[in-house]
C-alpha cells in the first residue's frame, strides 16, 4: 500500500477511535473494547473500499456491510460521520433517549447503516440474502458481514456459513474480529470456537488469516477475496481488544464499559498525541 | 362442498403471483413438498432457494433480500417458522419493518399423526405480539390465493397461517375480495356472535346453521386478519348481541381470543368465551378426530353457545 494512503488511513482510524471514546464517554454505556479492535479494518471498507455515497445512502448498487457484531456500533457510526453520512458531532448523542444512534444499529433510522444488528449470529445470514439477492439479479456489488470471534458460537452463523458456500455467494466477505475475548473471558475458556480457519474452511470458504491492525494486510485481503470465484470468504483477523487504548488493551472489562472522566481524559490524550504524530 | 387445504392454495398462489412479480423469490427450509412451495419450485426453479434444515438462517436471509427491494416469501412449517425462528423474526425481519412474507403451514392440532412437537398452537401469539406484523389466518381456499396476492402488495412483515387439513371452500371465487384489516360478516344475528379464524370458520358456519335451527339466531364472523384486527365488527357485534364466542386452532392464550377480548374489554365488556386449545400439547391422532377431541367443532361450539344463553 502507498504510504501516504497507509497515513491517511491510521488518522482516520485515531479519529473513528477518537469518535467510539466519545460517543461511549458520553453515553456512559457501551461497547469500547470490540469498537476498537474493528475500528482498523471498518476503516479500511468505509474510508477506501466500499462503493457507497453519503449523499445517497440508499443507492442501490452500493456495497453493504452488516455488522454482525452489532454491539460494536460506535465504530460503526464514527466511520460513517467520517465518511460523511452524518455530522462528526451527533457520535456524541450515542444511546441517548432522543438520539437515532440506538445501543445498536437500525436500518432506517441512521444513513449508511445497512441492517438491523445486535443479537448475535444474525447479521451474517441477512448479509447472505444480500448477497444471494445481487446474484439473482446480477448486480455487482459486494457485502460484506464483520463477526465478533465470540459471536460465531451462536448456530446460526454456521447455517449461514453453509448457505453462503453452498449457493457460491463470492460476492460475500466475511470478517472474523479475532480479538479472543468475550464477556465471561478469553473464547478459549468460555467456549473455544478454534479453530476457526479450519471451521471456515471445511464449510467451504476461502479463507484468509491476518494482522486486523496493518493496513498492507488488509487491503492484500479484500484484494485477494476479490479474485476468488465461486465460494465466499472469510477474513480472520487476529486483534487487540481495546486497541489504541493502552489501558483497554486485551481487558475484556472493557467489553462493555464507558470510561469514567479520568479514563476519558487520558483515553483522547493518547489518541490525540497519536493523532498528533502521524499529522507530524 | 368441496374441499382443499389452504397450504395447496398458497403453493398455487405463488405461482399465479410469479407472473405479475418478476422480483419474487420463495425460500423454504427442506419442506417444499409439504409446505406446497415445492409447486413454485417446479414452476420457477430459477428463483426459488432451500436454505435446507436451517428456519434461522433462511429468516435473516429472507431479511437481506427484503432490504434489495425484492419481494420474498419464506416457508416453512408454524411451529419452525414462528417458533424455532421468533427471535430472527422479531429482530431481523420485525424491527427493521423488512417486507418479509413468512408463509407458515401445518398450523394447529389438525397436523395430526405427527404429534405435539409439529402441532403450533402457538404462532399467532407469538408473531401479533411483533410490533409491525401482520398476521393473516385465511379460512378456504378462495381467501387464502386472494390473501397471498394481496399481501404481496402490501409492504411489511407478515405472518401467514395455512393448514394441512382440507378446508371446506364457502367464499365464492368469482365474487370474493380480500380486505387487510376488515372481517368479513357471513351471517347476521342478534343473540349471540361467533368469531372464528382459519379453519374454523366452516365449523361456526355449520354452527350457525344448526343453532338456527334450535332458534337461536347466532352472528358469525370470519376474521382472516388477525392483526390488525378489525375493532369496528367487534364492537358491533358486542353491543348488539351481548355475547361472543371465539373459535380458532390455537391456544386460548394469546390467539384470535385474547385479541378479540382485549378489543371488548377496553370497548364494550361482555362475555368472550373462548373456544381453543386449552393450556395443553396435542397428540397424535387422524386431524378431525383430534379436532373433535380438543372442541375444535360445530358441535362444541353449538354447545358452548347454549350455555352461554342459558338454552
Amino acid at each position: 500500500m502507498d504510504e501516504q494512503l497507509k497515513k491517511q488511513l491510521e488518522i482516520a482510524a485515531t479519529k473513528v477511535r477518537m469518535g467510539v471514546i466519545e460517543g461511549v464517554y458520553n453515553a456512559k454505556a457501551g461497547h469500547p473494547g470490540g469498537s476498537l479492535s474493528v475500528a482498523d479494518t471498518l476503516t479500511y471498507l468505509y474510508m477506501n473500499r466500499m462503493n457507497v455515497d453519503p449523499a445517497n445512502p440508499e443507492m442501490a448498487d452500493r456495497d453493504r456491510l452488516v455488522l454482525s457484531k452489532g454491539h460494536t456500533a460506535p465504530a460503526l457510526y464514527a466511520c460513517l460521520a467520517h465518511r460523511g453520512f452524518f455530522p462528526v458531532e451527533e457520535l456524541k448523542t450515542l444511546r441517548k433517549i432522543d438520539s437515532r444512534l440506538q445501543g445498536h444499529p437500525v436500518k432506517g433510522k441512521v444513513p449508511g447503516v445497512d441492517m438491523s444488528t445486535g443479537s448475535l449470529g444474525q447479521g451474517i445470514s441477512a448479509a447472505c440474502g444480500m448477497a444471494l439477492s445481487g446474484k439473482i439479479s446480477s448486480d455487482t456489488y459486494k457485502v460484506y458481514a464483520v463477526l465478533g470471534d465470540g459471536e460465531i458460537q451462536e448456530g446460526q452463523v454456521w447455517e449461514a456459513a453453509m448457505f453462503g458456500a453452498h449457493y457460491q455467494l463470492d460476492n460475500l466477505v466475511a470478517v472474523v474480529d479475532n480479538n479472543g475475548l468475550q464477556i465471561d473471558g478469553k473464547i478459549g475458556d468460555v467456549m473455544s470456537p478454534y479453530p476457526i480457519d479450519e471451521k471456515f474452511a471445511a464449510f467451504g470458504w476461502h479463507v484468509i488469516c491476518i494482522n486486523g491492525h496493518d493496513f498492507d494486510e488488509i487491503e492484500k485481503a479484500f484484494d485477494e477475496a476479490e479474485t476468488v470465484l465461486n465460494k465466499p470468504t472469510v477474513i480472520i483477523q487476529r486483534s487487540t481488544k481495546g486497541k489504541g487504548v493502552s489501558f483497554m488493551e486485551n481487558q475484556c472489562g472493557w467489553h462493555g464499559k464507558a470510561p469514567n472522566d479520568e479514563e476519558y481524559a487520558k483515553a483522547m490524550e493518547e489518541l490525540n498525541a497519536h493523532l498528533a504524530s502521524l499529522e507530524a | 362442498m368441496e374441499k382443499k387445504a389452504t397450504r395447496d392454495s398458497y403453493g398455487e398462489a405463488l405461482v399465479m403471483l410469479a407472473e405479475k412479480r418478476p422480483d419474487l423469490v420463495v425460500l423454504d427450509a427442506d419442506l417444499a413438498a409439504a409446505t406446497k412451495t415445492g409447486t413454485f419450485k417446479a414452476a420457477y426453479p430459477d428463483r426459488f432457494f432451500d436454505c435446507g434444515i436451517a428456519e434461522a438462517n433462511m429468516m435473516g436471509v429472507a431479511a437481506g433480500i427484503a432490504t434489495t427491494g425484492k419481494l420474498v416469501f419464506a416457508s416453512s412449517f408454524a411451529m419452525f417458522a414462528a417458533g424455532r425462528a421468533f427471535e430472527i423474526v422479531r429482530n431481523s425481519i420485525g424491527y427493521p419493518h423488512l417486507n418479509v412474507k413468512i408463509g407458515a403451514t401445518h398450523a394447529g392440532i389438525s397436523v395430526g399423526e405427527d404429534g405435539a412437537s409439529h402441532q403450533c398452537n402457538e404462532d399467532i401469539a407469538l408473531m401479533r405480539s411483533i410490533p409491525g406484523m401482520t398476521v393473516i389466518n385465511p379460512a378456504d381456499d378462495v381467501e387464502a390465493k386472494a390473501a397471498v396476492l394481496a399481501m404481496a402488495d402490501y409492504v411489511g412483515p407478515t405472518y401467514m397461517r395455512f393448514g394441512r387439513l382440507a378446508a371446506p371452500i364457502f367464499n365464492d371465487a368469482a365474487t370474493y375480495k380480500f380486505e387487510l384489516g376488515k372481517g368479513v360478516q357471513l351471517k347476521d344475528g342478534k343473540d349471540i356472535t361467533i368469531i372464528a379464524t382459519g379453519l374454523m370458520v366452516a365449523e361456526a358456519i355449520e354452527a350457525g346453521k344448526a343453532l338456527a335451527e334450535q332458534g337461536i339466531d347466532a352472528r358469525v364472523i370470519n376474521i382472516h386478519t388477525i392483526k390488525p384486527i378489525d375493532r369496528d365488527i367487534i364492537i358491533k357485534a358486542a353491543k348488539e348481541t351481548g355475547k361472543i364466542i371465539t373459535v380458532e386452532e390455537h391456544s386460548v392464550i394469546g390467539g384470535l381470543g385474547s385479541a378479540v377480548a382485549d378489543v371488548v374489554t377496553e370497548e364494550c365488556p361482555v362475555p368472550v368465551i373462548k373456544i381453543g386449545v386449552k393450556d395443553t400439547f396435542g397428540h397424535s391422532g387422524p386431524a378431525v378426530a383430534l379436532l373433535k377431541e380438543f372442541g375444535l367443532c360445530a358441535e362444541n361450539i353449538v354447545a358452548t353457545a347454549k350455555a352461554a344463553l342459558g338454552k
